[in-house]
């Protein structure tokens, strides 16, 4: 797209080293030296590992499975509740720290960041040096930095070498060091996109790369191009500005129930209590969201998703949950029993959107819902979450005596 | 180790924070006689991050930080 006399960006991007863990290490000294992990509540049963720290990568404990896998391989494995809390600050401490080399900083979850630092003169390694030794000294966690011409690259970069590093890819270098990585380790190349490719051979970014772009538009589509031009660098998706960081594309709540889930009648009560979270945070968020999404995980841990796109905006628990449940009922068929449930609400408009009212009033029927469940918001939050239910949560108070908007299980998107 | 520690400050009118003294016990309190150094710093040691204030008291120098609301110093271990 650049011609020949434009200059190359200088683009970094930092990851900060096993971020929860590493936060946790500085806080409790004990932590050091020894096997760690972060990890969600044993009692609950959502115990998986969310970070690990460098002695406990070596046992081959790994994020995202369950604190008894992570134990087997690692017996004296220590492991701290998380404090996300925590963790927002030190993601906005070390988004300051950015902040003072440019205002083209784009946060990629918590822990990671985009920087474009391009200026005359500027030199990329020695920017990245500097940064990664503040962090070092202000904040008392590590980063691994990138340093490249693309915002791709650059995240290759910071995924070479780690802890507590540097590492520059340019014009001149990519070859040797891209190249080789496997198809995985790019961006947005997930597990499907993988078995795909690798099924025609494609196994390394140097192979994506050979392979031309039109051939891989007849695999992929779209998507074909755009995997080509981040094989061979030719992606120039700009650094977005740090004021422009997106609002939250998505509401949801998920959790691993207190026992395995058995029948519709027990995938109800989960849905109801994960929606009624879901919907009381669109409303204080000033939000309506259309598409409904469901992840549901079995007892041997697979896991799928399906979505579905309401005719009408909407943040009332009772419609969220409903479309929830009937995504479910069509494509689950009890296998096996249910590990853990997901719903989330995605296509988010502003609550102020003028409701379209249809010919026969089902949109006065909304508007009343609305308004009740509204009620029923400034009940909970003056008596707790408890105060109002919707029958279907009597049935089983154990399964449904959880309460995800306080416990905040798990966010999809953006934290913030 | 981590000592959380009474402070005595100042605060100027345009949101500076000037440490005056500390007051380490009921019966002890400690001048400080100048603010040598101001910085963001971590501390290992203690385990926290905040506003790192080098401070002389007594003719000795010794850090103080400021994390978040609270004050703390590395306490002998």
């Amino acid at each position: 797209m650049f011609g020949g006399g434009n200059v190359d960006r200088i683009i970094l991007h930092s990851d900060c080293n096993s971020f929860y863990a590493s936060v946790e290490s500085l806080y409790r000294p004990e932590m050091r030296g020894r096997p760690a992990a972060v990890g969600g509540d044993v009692e609950q049963r959502h115990g998986v590992i969310l970070a690990k720290n460098e002695q406990a990568k070596k046992y081959g404990v790994k994020t995202g499975e369950a604190l008894w896998q992570a134990r087997q391989k690692c017996p004296d494995l220590m492991v701290v509740p998380p404090r996300f809390e925590l963790y927002k600050q030190f993601s906005r401490l070390c988004h300051q720290i950015y902040l003072e080399y440019t205002d083209r900083v784009e946060p990629f979850g918590l822990d990671e960041c985009w920087l474009d630092v391009t200026a005359e003169g500027a030199n990329g390694v020695q920017l990245a040096q500097e940064i990664r030794l503040r962090i070092r000294q202000e904040l008392g966690i590590t980063v691994s930095i990138g340093v490249s011409y693309n915002k791709i690259f650059a995240k290759l970069g910071s995924d070479y070498k780690k802890p507590d590093a540097v590492t520059e890819i340019h014009r001149g270098n990519f070859k040797e060091m891209v190249w080789p990585l496997p198809v995985g380790a790019l961006l947005y190349v997930g597990r499907v996109t993988q078995r795909k490719l690798q099924s025609y051979c494609k196994h390394t970014i140097g192979d994506l790369a050979d392979t031309p772009e039109k051939t891989l538009k007849s695999w992929f589509g779209k998507w074909g191009s755009v995997l080509y031009a981040y094989a061979n660098g030719f992606d120039n998706t700009p650094v977005a500005r740090y004021e422009d960081r997106e609002e939250a594309k998505s509401i949801g709540n998920s959790t691993t129930t207190p026992r395995d889930l058995v029948d519709n009648e027990d995938a109800k009560i989960i849905l109801y209590v994960l929606a009624d979270s879901v919907a009381r945070r669109l409303r204080e968020h000033g939000c309506k969201g259309r598409t409904i999404s469901i992840s549901v995980r079995d007892n041997q841990l697979e896991t799928f998703g399906r979505q579905h796109a309401l005719s009408h905006y909407t943040n009332s628990a009772a419609e969220i949950a409903q479309a929830g449940m009937e995504l479910f009922m069509q494509h689950y068929h009890w296998q096996r029993p249910v590990r853990s449930l997901g719903i989330s609400i995605s296509d988010l408009v502003s609550d102020s959107t003028p409701l379209q009212m249809d010919l026969f009033g089902a949109g006065q029927e909304q508007l009343r819902r609305e308004q009740l469940e509204t009620a029923v918001d400034s009940l909970k939050r003056r008596f707790g979450t408890n105060a109002v239910q919707p029958a279907v949560l009597l049935q089983d108070p154990e399964l449904s005596g959880f309460d995800p908007k306080h416990d905040h299980i798990m966010l999809y998107g953006p934290i913030f | 180790m981590k000592r959380y520690i009474d402070m005595i400050v100042r605060y100027t009118e345009d949101g500076h924070i000037i440490p005056l003294a500390v007051r380490w016990s009921a019966g002890e309190l400690f001048e400080i006689d100048k603010v040598l150094d101001v910085q963001r710093a971590a501390s290992l040691r203690a385990g926290g991050t905040g506003i790192r204030y080098l401070c002389r008291m007594k003719g000795q120098e010794r850090y103080i930080w400021l994390e978040n609301d609270r004050w703390f110093v590395e306490g002998k271990d």
